[in-house]
């Protein structure tokens, strides 16, 4: 009989488990096996929970992927620079992970203003393991789901960035994730403290080489204390038969403001669950996402932002494109605590379905506890505008043409919210890439 | 150049052309008039090729083409270019990217190379200029935002862009203020040439103060009902149009 998923993944801790990084701190390693605990009670979320009724996981369950690289040489092959070369944003500040594990060999992090710490986490965790244990432990008894238990348990590496009050990084950080080893599942963490009026911009960016079959599953734990303003972007291409499971959890202190972005282009199975918690007052976020979609491609991304305090204010504006028998999911909650007067949310969600066989699920949610607050949300599905399509087409343009335009247009509304200049040229250069050679040429 | 055969269209399955009989040749400009739904504005559309609006009998002929076999992208190729009555507003797409698109795509069936980027933009510069247009229009989103007077200034910068053989202007007079309808007829009465041929649609007779045509129609209930020079468009505009109506109606009696 082989192995259940439960009973893989705790033979695969046992194996790994003394190459773990932090083994010295006994809170980890206790952190660690309880979470490894709950997941074999827990198991992977099945589609009877309301947080997963839409999105089915038993294809990634059904998998035995080692939790560590068979061949962590490949990670040097000339190979992968080419690969990371391509995929390195400019301007940037670079830290790089191949397989799950930093390479220091591949990364650039250039100059870093005093008061900026960016290094791994298995080497924070040598270093500074005092300014971890706090928040890795919190989330302790507290997993939302199986993935979230199983990346406590397995965390490996990851970007820990660290800004003292009041620094700056001009320049955005980009985190790059490159899977090329097929089998594999890697459990990134990543931390990121800005302290009181600090100010930095993060491009969280997972890549896999095109065909293999692997697995990520990711958790970015964000605090962004007073004043400080923080950016995170997620760039999702992964390989079209990956599998990825992504987590942002924000922390926003008195006055902070945060702004994100989702980006889901590539994947078999993907999902994101981004939480906000605007936990004091005047704090702002702004939660913007794209997902394209395609073949038998399923995206899913659940968020939800917790206004607990007065005088908060956030904005989130999602869309998505589907085409082929793809199928997306976007539940986006709002919870209004009782304390949370003179809230100012708004939260909009549309979608263009592009073939009859493609399936969007969208679910904006809500949630009102207090009496004097601005709130709005909606959601639309819909086809290409006929008296467009009739209007370029009136002008000379094809009917492939005119519909590949306006679907450009569509996309590139999102990419144009993006400040980060090196992020948005590279998604307008995705995009444009996508566009048929027959528009290229009239273009 | 432009010959309609009997042509009757319906819209939703209801009949709105019943029977449309007109030739327009190369350096003519035509005016169609006639009251709200007498179908002038369908007769427009079918003419560039909208899918909503079915053909149901008649024939179109533009040059040696037939004109009902081809997509609206091919007549435009071909050299059809129709001003709308209510511009589209495409968000996302900016006005420069129509511009080359259509231009290219014109160029392209021609067989000549598409402009490079330097040509192309004093080529529109031009044009802004004679439609009393800021360049900066270029980059903003087709039609988003404009007043209506710009969207028909947008509509006649287009057509002088694209420089049709055969320019079908509906209702491009509609909502304009006196100093806009000025601009636009300017930009039309430029386009005159004995290659093109020229058909406004219009409900006044107002245009026709600085655009004369050789040939003024007059439309009631899907067919073309009277036809003669400038003065017809006079006696319309001081009789109105119940008396055509009437007219209409006996003659649609009297037809099998």
């Amino acid at each position: 009989m082989s192995a259940t998923a439960p009973e893989h993944y705790l033979a695969e801790f046992t194996r790994v488990e003394a190459i773990l990084p932090g083994r010295r701190l006994p809170w980890l390693t206790r952190a660690r096996k309880e979470a490894l605990a709950h997941f074999a009670q827990a198991g992977f979320p099945t589609l009877r929970q309301e947080d997963w009724k839409y999105t089915n996981v038993a294809a990634l369950e059904r998998n035995r992927f080692a939790v560590s690289p068979q061949h962590p040489d490949d990670a040097l092959n000339a190979a992968v620079s080419v690969q990371i070369e391509m995929l390195a944003l400019p301007d940037t500040h670079l830290l790089v992970f191949v397989n799950g594990r930093h390479q220091p060999q591949w990364s650039h992090l250039g100059a870093l203003p005093s008061g900026v710490t960016l290094t791994s986490l298995a080497a924070a965790l040598e270093r500074e393991p005092e300014r971890l244990e706090d928040l890795i432990c919190r989330r302790a008894h507290n997993y939302p789901s199986g993935f979230a238990a199983l990346n406590a348990a397995f965390m490996a590496d990851g970007a820990y960035i660290r800004l003292a009050a009041g620094a700056a990084l001009e320049n955005p950080i980009h985190l790059l994730f490159l899977a090329t080893e097929p089998g594999l599942v890697t459990h990134p963490r990543n931390v990121v403290i800005a302290e009181e009026g600090s100010r930095v911009a993060i491009v969280e960016h997972h890549a896999g080489t095109n065909g293999l079959t692997y697995s990520t599953n990711t958790l970015t734990d964000i605090i962004a204390a007073r004043d400080a303003q923080v950016e995170h972007h997620k760039l999702q291409q992964e390989s079209l038969k990956a599998f990825h499971i992504a987590g942002v959890n924000v922390d926003q202190q008195h006055g902070s403001r945060f702004a994100s972005s989702s980006f889901a282009l590539g994947g078999e199975l993907a999902r994101v669950d981004i939480n906000v918690g605007l936990n004091a007052e005047r704090t702002e976020c702004t939660l913007n996402g794209l997902y394209m979609t395609g073949g038998r491609q399923h995206v899913d991304h659940h968020t939800r932002i917790d206004h607990t305090k007065p005088h908060g204010k956030s904005r989130e504006f999602y869309k998505g494109i589907l085409t082929g028998a793809s199928r997306a999911v976007f539940n986006g909650k709002v919870v209004v605590h009782p304390d949370a007067q003179q809230t100012d949310a708004n939260q909009s969600n549309r979608n263009l379905l592009l073939s009859e066989n493609a399936e969007v699920d969208t679910k904006p949610q809500l949630e009102i506890y207090a009496d004097d607050v601005k709130c709005s949300h909606g959601a639309t599905v819909g086809q290409l505008d006929a008296d467009q399509i009739y209007y370029l087409r009136s002008r000379g343009v094809d009917d492939i043409s005119a519909r590949a335009l306006l679907t450009f247009a569509f996309a590139k509304d999102v990419v144009e919210r993006l400040s980060l200049a090196p992020l948005r040229s590279r998604l307008e250069k995705l995009l444009l890439g996508q566009l048929p050679e027959q528009v290229k040429e009239l273009l | 150049m432009l010959e309609i055969r009997n042509l009757h269209a319906t819209v939703d399955d209801k009949p709105i052309l019943r029977g449309i009989n007109l030739t327009v040749k190369a350096g003519e400009v035509h005016a169609i008039m006639g009251p709200n739904g007498s179908g002038k504005s369908t007769l427009a559309h079918v003419l560039a090729g909208r899918d909503r609006y079915i053909v149901t009998d008649g024939e179109v002929r533009y040059d040696a083409l037939n004109l009902l076999d081809m997509p609206p992208e091919e007549r435009a190729r071909a050299g059809i270019f129709l001003a709308f009555q209510y511009p589209v507003e495409i968000p996302g797409v900016s006005n420069v990217y129509l511009l080359k698109a259509a231009l290219n795509a014109i160029r392209k069936h021609r067989g000549e190379p598409a402009l490079d980027a330097m040509d192309f933009l004093a080529l529109v510069k031009d044009k802004l200029k004679l439609m009393g247009m800021d360049p900066s229009l270029l980059y903003r989103s087709v039609n988003e935002g404009f007043s209506g007077g710009e969207k028909k200034r947008n509509e006649i910068l287009q057509m002088a862009v694209l420089e049709p053989r055969l320019a079908i202007l509906d209702e491009t007079d509609s909502g304009l203020d006196i100093d806009a309808l000025k601009i636009v007829a300017n930009g039309i009465e430029t386009m005159r040439s004995p290659e093109r041929a020229i058909v406004l649609v219009t409900h006044y007779q107002r245009l026709l103060n600085y655009i004369v045509p050789d040939q003024v129609h007059v439309m009631a209930q899907g067919r073309i009902v009277m036809s003669g020079g400038r003065e017809l468009a006079l006696e319309l505009e001081s009789r109105g149009y119940a008396w055509i109506e009437t007219q209409a109606a006996t003659q649609a009696e009297a037809a099998p």
